[in-house]
């Protein structure tokens, strides 16, 4: 085996060239693939980071069906008491869930006494809120970051910026109840939002009482819960355990009265991350396809350049089982090589990167600065399917050579 | 003993259509020990001879036995294990492998054709070197040696496994006339000392003086044989 390697190391330096020029065809598709993948890694992981400390949280709860129809915000599908109760008692005993946030939403109308637009409404425990989504805080473009108080509301800028409505203006949110009953409040606009892409970028937030009153509510009836875990590259560990706890909460019918959802679910954008995953898979084909052509290539070369030296082989006895190997052993070496240059370049290329700081915009959050990294899962796999296209590459040839009759390889001149 | 016994072997080459009768029923013995060798012009068949009974290739009729072994029943691997195991081979362009030294090409048979432990190999390899002279050149790779150190490093590759045959087509036909004729007298120094019976062919009738088996070919058959020296 050592003696394999030995020989293969020998031939691969006789063409130093050659070899050296494959290495680096494999490299480049290697570091295309690596610098894509830790690019898009960071890409997608602050956008996600964006949508769901902004607004959505890791995950939410609902009442069965409420999701959809969640462009209505039907009131006629909220957690009832009860069974809040008892979600309340299954996510306070799920250790991954490190908060969570009961929302009443609502649609209705805002008047600043002139104007009349439509609004939709999250009436939100302001504390739980602001630890479920720790940068809903940072949308704030006008007005102090303190908690929301009674009576006060925070306006998306699309809405504001429409009515000309600025912090410290009073205006009245109208609402019709589950009951048909139209109800209005005066609120106090105490801060303006930045508007961010996706569904309840656009809402406005009220204290959770404030909403319960508007709407009547006798009851404290809640429309979602959203939920923070504490590790997100976890999250499906902390899903699987409450959406367990959550199917033993049923309703009158003994049918599950809950529904659980990540974020995926609830943002369009992980189509987009989609995309980029599916992007990212057509880059490994086309590496495959650039290792197993430059590594094909060279070693059919080889073998016709090599026609003699494996006549004399086979003449002196050698087993065609042996000749495979040290074609194969060979194609091995340059998998391995090209793997390796690759992987080294493509940190070179992240710690450069990282050094001269690379950022992006997103919808209207301005300038996020992307944290790319290569993760090990990433490089071993594309070293495993480097060195695998390379020696299936080489077998043909390594065949070829096994196959040949030594008289006709050693009249080849 | 009779190590090479054949009986009106026969050997055409198909061109295109037609086939082209290169062996015409030979028939000949070389006894164990003989430093044997086949002469004759260009075209004669003495490569296709050789290579039968270095059973790289098969006859078309007639037996052909080498070490009693009936060569046109052998499969391709089995053909194979038997030129590693019985069979030593020297070419006109000394074949050696190029990205290794001259002791490693005399190693390479012992590593992987038959192989054997890293220290019996070892003396194995030294001891052959020296016979062969060349141990001085142990660690030179071919390109940095002259001819006929190459064609004496790929005697003692052939010797190093021990064959019963030594099998040499033209081994001196790309030397000059005096190392040719120090070749062919190495390979009788071998024959001497390992008792390896060495079969060669050529088309320079200076250089067999030395030879004490002579057959000449001429277009596919065997136009006279002479014995001389101490087989005379
Ligand atoms: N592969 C082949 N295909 C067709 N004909 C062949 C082939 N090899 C040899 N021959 C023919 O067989 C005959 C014997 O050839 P062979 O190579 O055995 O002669 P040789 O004595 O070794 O000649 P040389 O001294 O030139 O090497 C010649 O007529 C040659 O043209
Ligand atoms: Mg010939």
């Amino acid at each position: 085996m050592m003696r394999l390697l030995n020989l293969a190391i020998r031939n691969l330096y006789r063409h130093r060239r050659r070899t050296a020029l494959t290495a680096l065809l494999v490299m480049t598709g290697v570091l295309a693939v690596l610098a894509f993948t830790s690019v898009s890694t960071a890409f997608k992981s602050a956008m996600v980071g964006s949508i769901t400390d902004s607004m959505l949280g890791h995950m939410q709860v609902h009442r069965k069906g409420y999701l959809a129809s969640i462009e209505n915000l039907p009131l006629h599908l909220q957690i009832q008491p009860k069974a809040m109760q008892e979600l309340e008692a299954a996510l306070d005993s799920t250790p991954e869930i490190v908060a969570w946030s009961p929302r009443v939403k609502l649609g209705g109308m805002y008047s600043d006494f002139q104007e009349t637009t439509s609004v939709r409404v999250n009436g939100v425990l302001p504390e739980r809120e602001m630890a479920t989504c720790t940068e809903l805080v940072d949308r704030i473009q006008e007005g102090d970051k303190a908690p929301l108080e009674r009576g006060q509301i925070w306006l998306p800028d699309l809405l504001a910026r429409g009515m000309k409505v600025g912090v410290g203006d009073t205006g009245v949110v109208v609402a019709t109840n589950l009951d048909g009953a139209v109800n209005g409040m005066t609120f106090e606009v105490a801060a303006i939002l930045e508007s961010v892409t996706g569904p309840g970028g656009r809402d406005a937030y009220v204290h959770l009482e404030d909403a319960r009153e508007l709407l009547r509510m006798e009851a404290p009836e809640v429309s979602e819960v959203a939920v923070r875990v504490e590790r997100f590259d976890r999250l499906g560990t902390a899903q699987d355990k409450l959406a367990a706890a959550l199917s033993g909460i049923t309703n009158q019918k003994g049918d599950p009265a809950l529904e659980l959802h990540d974020w995926k679910k609830l943002s369009p954008f992980s189509n987009v991350v989609r995309s980029i995953d599916l992007i990212t898979l057509f880059m490994q084909a086309v590496l495959i396809a650039v290792v197993l052509v430059s590594v094909l290539n060279v070693m059919l070369m080889a073998v016709y350049e090599r026609m003699r030296e494996i006549g004399t082989m086979a003449a002196i006895g050698t087993r065609p089982r042996m000749i495979v190997g040290i074609f194969l052993m060979e194609g091995l070496c340059l998998g391995v090589l090209g793997a390796a240059v690759g992987i080294a370049a493509s940190f070179l290329v992240v710690w450069i990167m990282r050094m001269v700081g690379v950022s992006t915009s997103f919808g209207r959050k301005a300038e996020l600065v992307l944290d790319p990294s290569i993760a090990a899962g990433d490089v071993l796999t594309v070293a495993v399917v480097v060195i695998a296209a390379a020696v299936l590459a080489s077998l043909q040839p390594a065949l070829k050579a096994a196959r040949m009759d030594p008289i006709e390889a050693l009249r080849h001149v | 003993m009779t190590l090479i016994q054949a009986d009106s072997v026969t050997k055409s080459y198909r061109v295109g259509e037609v086939s082209v009768p290169a062996i015409r029923g030979v028939s000949f013995r070389v006894e164990a020990g003989s430093l044997a060798a086949f002469i004759g012009p260009s075209g004669s068949g003495k490569t296709t001879l050789l290579n039968m009974v270095g059973c790289l290739d098969r006859p078309d009729g007639g037996t052909l036995q080498v070490l009693d072994t009936d060569l046109s029943e052998l499969s391709r691997l089995a053909r194979a294990e038997f030129r590693g195991d019985h069979l030593g081979f020297i070419f006109q362009d000394f074949n050696l492998l190029p990205v290794l030294t001259a002791y490693e090409n005399v190693e390479y048979p012992l590593v992987v054709v038959k192989p054997v432990p890293p220290a019996e190999r070892r003396e194995r390899v030294m001891s052959v070197l020296e016979s062969v002279g060349i141990a001085e050149h142990a660690g030179k790779y071919p390109d940095q040696l002259s001819g006929g150190q190459k064609q004496r490093i790929a005697v003692a590759r052939a010797l190093v496994t021990r064959p019963r045959l030594v099998l040499a087509d033209e081994p001196t036909a790309n030397l000059d006339s005096a190392t040719a004729r120090s070749i062919i007298e190495l390979m009788r120094e071998m024959r001497d000392r390992y008792e390896t019976t060495f079969v060669f062919s050529t088309h320079d009738t200076r250089i067999v003086d030395a030879v004490e088996v002579i057959f000449e070919l001429a277009d596919g058959a065997i136009a006279q044989t002479r014995r001389q020296g101490a087989a005379a």
